[in-house]
């Protein structure tokens, strides 16, 4: 019995050992070279939308993140966790940022992306911050990293079926995700945060799908999304920071800690969070905040619960929410179904309306 | 006549000393309970601001489910500490809830006393709190408990101007096991991704904040 144990632990010993070799190896593999990696995307399909589902509904086109902007999946980066595959990449740090004009507009827009509602809330029409989704003042992969985004631009979207430069990229961000008014094309905003983007990709190669791009897209999940599974997922793993209600948190000082996830001070029907998938994967690789631990029914689940709930109207509205759904929403969207009785966006507050009584 | 006096006195006496006899929180905070339970302002201060010297935490404005879920700690010693623990034990659970409600409801501004610590906390400090190490998925410490850790909601206690030491303290207790790992185990998770090297400047930038926000900066 007592040497039994030594032996045993020698065989786990030797097990690992074959594990870690074979995880390297296949590490190797799955994280391609940049020669690789040009091959792969190289074809204009791989830009983005121009495949035939984007010019149907939402389901490339989407706002706050480029998540189904992926057209094919990325070797290494699809799955959650492989945030090691962007290892290819890394933006400069924040003690890089120069100390000249430059340097300035780009502090400027960091400041805007981590605290939007300070320095950008004529634009802003809820209670969110760009890094709110895009964690690590947008540098984490698997997070719509900004310097993933920055040089897939120009593109064009199937949501509004034209090539987009970057600058109105962000403002769509602003129209969705922000609910609110996007800033005219020159403002300082604007420009404040396409430097930001352009300089944490410094070193990157353009029109290039990097790795940790987006946020990755899951495997449909074994059963259907389900609202009252994700119910419990939320009351057990969302409630302590976004609250019961879902309506985040304030700070001590008043200001905003934690998000609404739905409400008229959250994201539209418009946002690309609104759609299930898309929230799935920012969940399944980011929730909860520093253990990202659901798995991904869990992910799925708490994504179609959180984007079953009332929120602002889409700013497309017609004026009628099944034309609406028709025009716009395709099948990962909530939108225009009936949910305990309900019709989702049939009571929506109107889009871009709750933006605050400026103070003087 | 006399033995009425007596009987009185004695009722008097039972009802003043009595552990069993309703203790205002009031009471048992500024005169304690019983041998057992010291008053709590002899470590705490006066009005829950804590003492620095010492390192002794402020327990003024911090949520009452959180002070609770600790007494309740303490008492079954799952958070170990040789001075708490006798404490939290000789109080009921209705008494430690008690407790809890009366230290929330205490202002922080009364908590401004006991800074005055660590002024120049290190740069490396700042920057874990501030921004978090994400390369070891470590949010920045103020997306829980608030800028500068004034913290947030019941569940995220204020950091700002709490002892260096105590702060250091507790997040070793996480990496040893000697304290729950809070609600789903975020801090054991967070302190076990710790380095050594990063307890001390982090809480000494936490000592250095206010501990009283500016309430409504901009954003209502």
């Amino acid at each position: 019995m007592s040497n039994r144990i030594p032996l045993l632990t020698v065989a786990v010993s030797f097990a690992m050992l074959a594990a870690v070799i074979f995880w390297v190896g296949t590490r190797d593999q799955s994280a391609p070279t940049p020669a690789q990696a040009k091959t792969a995307n190289a074809a204009p399909a791989a830009r983005g939308d121009t495949t035939e589902s984007a010019t149907k509904s939402e389901d490339v086109a989407v706002s706050g993140n480029a998540a189904s902007e992926r057209s094919e999946p990325l070797p290494g980066a699809a799955q959650p966790g492989a945030a090691s595959a962007a290892d290819d990449f890394a933006p400069p740090t924040r003690s890089e940022i120069p100390d000249d004009e430059f340097g300035a507009m780009v502090r400027k827009g960091r400041d805007i992306f981590t605290d939007t509602q300070q320095h950008a809330d004529q634009f802003v029409g809820n209670d969110l911050q760009c890094a709110n989704c895009h964690l690590d003042e947008g540098r984490r992969p698997d997070s719509a990293p900004l310097w993933a985004a920055w040089a897939m631009y120009p593109a064009y979207r199937g949501k509004n079926k034209h090539v987009n430069d970057f600058a109105e990229r962000i403002q769509g961000c602003f129209r969705y995700s922000m609910n609110g008014t996007p800033p005219p094309r020159g403002d300082e905003v604007l420009v404040a945060l396409e430097s930001y983007a352009y300089w944490l990709a410094s070193g990157a190669p353009v029109a290039k799908n990097l790795p940790g791009r987006g946020y990755p897209e899951l495997e449909a999940p074994e059963q259907p999304p389900s609202f009252t599974r994700g119910k419990q997922v939320f009351a057990d793993h969302c409630a302590l920071c976004h609250g019961r209600d879902g309506q985040g948190q304030r700070a001590a000082d008043g200001s905003l800690a934690f998000p609404p996830l739905w409400g008229p001070r959250s994201y539209n029907w418009g946002a690309g969070m609104h759609r299930v998938n898309t929230a799935a994967g920012f969940i399944k690789a980011n929730m909860p905040l520093g253990a990202a631990t659901l798995s991904d029914q869990q992910a799925w689940d708490v994504a179609r619960f959180i984007d079953s709930q009332e929120r602002p109207q889409d700013p497309r509205f017609t004026g009628s929410v099944s034309e609406t759904a028709e025009q716009y929403h395709g099948e990962h969207s909530m939108y225009g179904q009936t949910v305990n009785g309900v019709v989702l966006g049939q009571d929506a507050p109107p889009s871009g309306t709750a933006a605050k009584v400026n103070q003087p | 006549m006399a033995i009425r006096k007596c009987t009185l006195s004695a009722l008097v006496w039972l009802l003043s000393v009595s552990p069993w006899v309703q203790a205002s929180p009031s009471d048992i905070a500024n005169q304690g309970l019983g041998e057992n339970v010291a008053p709590c302002s002899s470590c705490h201060g006066a009005h829950g601001e804590g003492n620095a010297a010492a390192g002794f935490p402020r327990l003024a404005g911090l949520g009452a489910p959180y002070l609770e879920a600790q007494l309740d700690a303490f008492a079954s010693g799952a958070r170990e500490n040789a001075v708490m623990q006798p404490i939290a034990s000789a109080l009921s659970t209705d008494q430690r809830s008690a407790m809890a409600t009366y230290y929330s409801q205490l202002s922080a501004e009364g908590a401004q006393a006991s800074k005055g610590q660590s002024d120049n906390p290190p740069d490396t400090g700042a920057e874990l709190a501030e921004h978090g190490r994400w390369a070891n998925d470590i949010p920045a410490c103020v997306q829980c408990h608030g800028p500068a850790g004034v913290g947030v909601g019941e569940h995220f206690p204020a950091l700002a101007g709490q002892p260096a030491a105590y702060l250091e303290g507790q997040l070793r207790a996480w990496r040893n096991g000697k304290r729950p790992g809070g609600p789903m185990g975020l801090m054991a998770s967070i302190a076990a991704k710790l380095d050594e090297s990063d307890i001390k400047p982090v809480a000494q930038y936490f000592a250095a904040q206010s501990p009283a926000p500016a309430k409504g900066l901009d954003h209502e």
